[in-house]
């Protein structure tokens, strides 16, 4: 780590500058706290380097912006809260139909409706993976601190470009409010990708065709290649169709393309699992606590491991279902009603002992902690 | 005889209009404008939301966006800052712009963002079956105003205009030539532009409201309409239930995506 490169930052700052790193260009936004930040940030950050920010008359029409940069071939973001995010919901199914690669920020506070503006949630991780109609990929991810918040929002755009899917970056009040000093690693050791661009020339490109793999090349508007995009759905040219073995063919390819990849994608990590009797499952800021509770249970003895994903969908059912054959109970805490608790005991079919807090207080370490005891006994 | 065959995706046919629609006139009166406006196939983005006019995009030859119902212009305006270069064409209906997307409409029109939007206004949703639009004149009949519409209707050109647009016209599809004329117009005009574009819809607006055939309309446009220039000297008892055609409101206005990238210009490379 070189320590001149530390800096003093919140979750929302690190997610502005690390989206700039990660080469976006283009963002467009709705003003929602607890996000706000993000786009304060890039409204000062983005016209010095040359990207455009634009402040839309709501979190529809910025979802349809940032749509239509990324067509243009330049990488995109958006950042908004739940109601926002609610109201995104029809253009991120666009994006997912349509194959655009785009970042959604969902800096999460309770709900339904208006809810808890100021306060932390967990509780929109099953609508960012189903919250738009329709069997779609998506890919989640949700970081814990500072740093991951960095590092995460530079993957999520890796992936956009690569699977060319929209990525929701969930993030919670506290991770985007906490201000850590972190190490900004130097940007010669940062891995940044690009969207495939057809080789193709204009007369053969077909927008939807795939060759070695399901993610077909693209081609950025305006640059000689005339193709049509629609919500549609359509064959491999673009264009609508209804005829059933395309239908099927798209709608197949379109959830495969993340499916098949999906060892690839996955990410997490793991915490004294090698010699544990007990699993915590926990992701954004829960597994702040959960890392301190942790501790707690170690130094007493308690044989207790943490499993944390930083990708969330799609989720780890394979490498949970494995922990189970060592693991006995599983404990979940989280911020919301129990939503990934459910799906770890889909993949592990163990105990799963839940800790949910909705007020809009966070979990704390001592309350995981006196759930791990009681297990333990 | 105009090369329409330059500019439409002939593989596409045959369309998904009725006989007697009106969108195939407004069209092929934009493709004589972009013709005659000398704009290249590569530069134009031609956007639309969803309806049948929203449509056209897949018969013609340009790079073509259909997205979502009342969105065209908010995928427009990030298309269009996102590459300034190119120039953006949009495709939309009277419920499309104005009711659903009516919001995405008047900030674009106050933004100015250099567009060309290009609303086929029916009076009517066609796409969805005859549901009243905001357009729906005030007792006139629709498949949800069967009694007869009793909410009074948008101007969509005078909104427009309300709202800041640069370019404002209206015309009809009886009178395709004016239409070219006006559209090519907007397509010169830096800045937000607007042509409205009155067209038929036998299908469901003809029928409820005993209307006729599609040239009974055109017909009922012929000698309903007004230009511009003799409405002004009318009383308004004289321009009731008439049509208003031809540029309603021309001006110069400083345009965003111009404006951005000044302040890039100013800013760029600058030190936090
Ligand atoms: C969010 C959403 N709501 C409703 C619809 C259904 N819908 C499709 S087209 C349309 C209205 C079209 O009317 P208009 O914009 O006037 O265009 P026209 O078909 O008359 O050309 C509606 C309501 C939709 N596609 N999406
Ligand atoms: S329903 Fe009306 S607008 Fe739609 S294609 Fe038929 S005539 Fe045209």
């Amino acid at each position: 780590m070189r320590e001149k490169n530390a800096e003093l930052m919140t979750g929302n700052e690190a997610c502005a500058e690390a989206a700039i790193v990660a080469g976006m260009r283009f963002f467009a936004g709705y003003p929602i706290t607890p996000s706000s930040e993000i786009a304060e940030v890039l409204a000062g950050r983005l016209p010095r380097e040359g990207g455009v920010f634009i402040q839309m008359e709501d979190e529809i029409g910025s979802m349809a912006a940032i749509i239509g940069a990324s067509l243009a071939g330049v990488k995109s973001m958006t950042a908004t809260s739940g109601p926002g995010f609610s109201l995104m919901q029809e253009n991120i199914g666009y994006a997912s139909m349509a194959e655009v690669p785009c970042v959604v920020v969902n800096v999460q506070r309770g709900g339904p409706s208006t809810g808890l503006p100021t306060l932390p949630s967990q509780a929109d991780v099953m609508q960012a993976r189903w919250g738009t109609h329709g069997d779609h990929p998506v890919i989640v991810v949700a970081p814990s601190t500072v740093r991951e918040t960095y590092d995460w929002t530079i993957k999520a755009f890796n992936y956009a470009e690569q699977y060319r899917v929209p990525v929701i970056l969930l993030l919670d009040e506290i991770v985007a409010h906490i201000s850590e000093k972190i190490a900004l690693p130097p940007r010669e050791e940062i891995e940044i990708i690009e969207r495939q661009r057809t080789t193709e020339p204009p007369e053969k490109y077909l927008p939807y065709r795939c060759y070695e793999s399901d993610i077909p090349p693209t081609a950025d508007f305006g640059s000689g290649y005339r193709f049509n995009v629609t919500g549609l759905s359509h064959d491999e040219s673009g264009f609508p169709t209804n005829n059933p073995m395309k239908i099927d063919a798209l709608y197949r390819r379109l959830n495969r393309k993340i499916e098949q990849h999906r060892n690839e994608i996955i990410a997490y990590k793991k915490n004294f699992l090698d010699q544990a009797d007990f699993c915590i499952v926990a992701y954004g800021s829960s597994a702040r606590s959960a890392r301190r509770a942790l501790q707690e249970a170690r130094s007493q003895g308690v044989k207790v491991g943490l499993f944390q994903p930083y990708v969330l969908w799609p989720f780890p059912y394979e490498v949970l279902e494995n922990i189970a054959q060592q693991c006995t109970h599983f404990i979940v805490p989280e911020m919301n009603l129990g939503q990934i608790a459910h799906e770890v005991a889909c993949a592990t079919k163990r105990r799963v002992i839940k800790i949910n807090r909705v007020d809009g207080g966070l979990i704390t370490p001592s309350e995981i902690f006196e759930r791990i005891k009681n297990v333990s006994v | 005889m105009f090369p329409y065959e330059h500019y439409l995706r002939y593989d596409k046919f045959p369309h998904i209009w009725c006989t007697g629609c009106g969108c195939g006139i407004v069209l092929k009166a934009m493709l004589r404008a972009i013709e005659r406006s000398k704009i290249s196939k590569n530069s134009i983005a031609l956007v639309s939301g969803i309806g049948c006019s929203s449509r056209t995009p897949g018969y013609v030859d340009f790079n073509t966006l259909h997205t979502t119902h009342g969105r065209a212009i908010a995928f427009a305006t990030g298309l269009k800052l996102a590459k300034p270069e190119l120039k953006i064409v949009v495709v939309s209906g009277d419920g499309d712009a104005t009711a659903i997307g009516g919001n995405h409409f008047i900030h674009a029109a106050r933004r100015n963002v250099d567009m060309t939007v290009i609303i086929y206004n029916n009076h009517i949703y066609g796409m969805t079956g005859g549901q009243a639009s905001p357009t729906t004149p005030l007792g006139n009949r629709a498949s949800t105003a069967p009694y007869g519409s009793i909410e009074p209707s948008f101007d969509i050109s005078g909104l427009a205009i309300a709202a800041g647009a640069s370019f404002v016209a209206r015309s009809t599809c009886y009178h395709a030539t004016q239409l070219d004329k006006l559209i090519t117009r907007g397509l010169l005009k830096r800045g937000f532009a607007l042509i409205e574009a009155l067209t038929p819809c036998p299908t469901y607006y003809a029928r409820p409201n005993r209307l006729g055939t599609s040239v009974d309309m055109l017909r009922w446009y012929k000698d309903n309409s007004i230009a511009v220039e003799r409405a002004r000297k009318m009383s308004e008892e004289e321009r009731r239930g008439k049509v208003i055609i031809g540029v309603l409101h021309d001006t110069e206005r400083t345009e965003f995506s111009d404006e951005y990238q000044k302040l890039i210009k100013k800013m760029k490379g600058k030190r936090r």
